[in-house]
């Protein structure tokens, strides 16, 4: 009786498809990755169990915390909308570039007056400019912040005809009547309905 | 596949110096291993970073107008007070002592008081949020969170303006404001 014989095969698979397959997946993932910015005002959101998402246009953020708050609007067009907005409002002149330049700073925590000089600085010295800064003002009497909503919320109705949505992003050792000073400036816009930003847990 | 012919100038007549045959099959396995890391590294990044959004409204500060009555036996009360803690009473300020909690309690009171309710009143439980000056902004979302878990339907009342003497008084005793 002859001898069956097992044929023996490699084990080595052809990896050269999957090889293909991941990387043009892995290009695809990165192509859509927003990258994200880095906030300049280091802050720690509390966690809830809530399911909605934030969206990813029209809003502007409140980033409270250490007693500052720093703003951010999302979208390029409207940022530099609102920038020129606010240079008409207190008589500042923005070069294009400038303008330009705004449209890809993240979140600032800027007064007006310097916000120029801000602008022109490198990513880095903003970096360090953002430990040193003390936010906008929110005084009475000089209440930069309610501009900078009040001009945004314009922005974003002339621009994409719906209502800026409202967010706060503050840290969890935030005192109170801070929190309530800055929702009391979203009231006096009648802004009464905002979103809190949180993690999951 | 990936393989190249380098058999060249192996059927010539005569040649001496033979190459030899060396395979280009490259093993792509360790290059699957790391795309696939970095695939799962990019996955989770874009749709678990997304923050969410907690919707707050609050009532208008100028619109004095519009007065709801509540059934004081309805509603219960939250103070946010410091060092993370709660004090809580059902129905009139001044009439029962408010309840000290922590966080880790107030679950279970406001599932309590809320079936309680239903069960004798067959009503929804109403729930008026204070947060005191010495409160946080964590206790603040704690506090929401918690009412979302314990499935408090009826929105509930944010009011850091009117705190009662009665109520100052209380938290005072207690230590937390």
């Amino acid at each position: 009786m002859p001898r069956a014989k097992v044929q023996r095969k490699s084990t080595a698979i052809d990896m050269t498809a999957m090889c293909d397959v991941s990387f043009l997946l892995l290009t695809f993932f990165i192509l859509t990755a927003t990258a994200r910015q880095p906030d300049p005002l280091e802050v720690k959101i509390p966690t809830s169990t809530y399911k909605f998402k934030v969206p990813d246009v029209d809003i502007a953020i409140l980033s409270i915390g250490k007693g500052k708050v720093f703003y951010e609007v999302i979208g390029k067009e409207v940022k530099m909308a609102t920038l020129d907005k606010m240079g008409e409002r207190y008589k500042i002149k923005f070069t294009p570039e400038q303008r330009e330049r705004f449209g890809v700073v993240g979140a600032f925590g800027v007064p007006i007056a310097n916000l120029p000089a801000f602008i022109d600085m490198s990513a880095e010295d903003r970096t360090k400019y953002a430990k040193t800064t003390l936010g906008i003002p929110v005084d009475s009497t000089n209440n930069q912040l309610s501009e900078w909503l009040l001009q945004s919320r314009n922005s974003v109705a002339e621009l994409h005809q719906t209502q800026m949505r409202v967010t706060i992003k503050g840290d969890s050792e935030e005192e109170y009547p801070f929190v309530k000073k800055i929702v009391d400036i979203l009231q006096k816009q009648k802004i009464n309905k905002f979103s809190l930003i949180t993690s999951t847990e | 596949m990936a393989e190249l012919d380098t058999s060249g100038g192996g059927g010539k007549k005569g040649g001496k110096v033979r190459t030899k045959k060396a395979s280009t099959k490259v093993d792509l396995t360790a290059m699957v291993d790391l795309a696939f890391l970095l695939i799962t590294f990019f996955m989770l990044t874009t749709s678990l970073s997304k923050p969410i959004a907690m919707d707050i409204a609050k009532p208008d500060q100028e619109d004095n107008d519009v007065k709801l009555e509540l059934r004081a036996s309805e509603t219960m009360t939250i103070l946010l007070g410091k060092k993370n803690k709660i004090a809580w009473y059902m129905g009139e300020a001044g009439k029962s002592q408010p309840n000290i909690e922590g966080f880790a309690d107030i679950r279970k009171s406001l599932i309590k008081n809320k079936e309680d309710l239903m069960k004798a009143r067959r009503r929804q439980l109403i729930v008026i949020i204070k947060p005191t000056d010495g409160a946080n902004y964590k206790n603040f979302v704690d506090i929401m969170d918690e009412l979302n878990i314990a499935g408090i339907k009826t929105a509930p009342a944010i009011d850091d303006v009117y705190i009662l003497d009665s109520e100052k008084e209380a938290m005072k005793a207690a230590g937390i404001l």
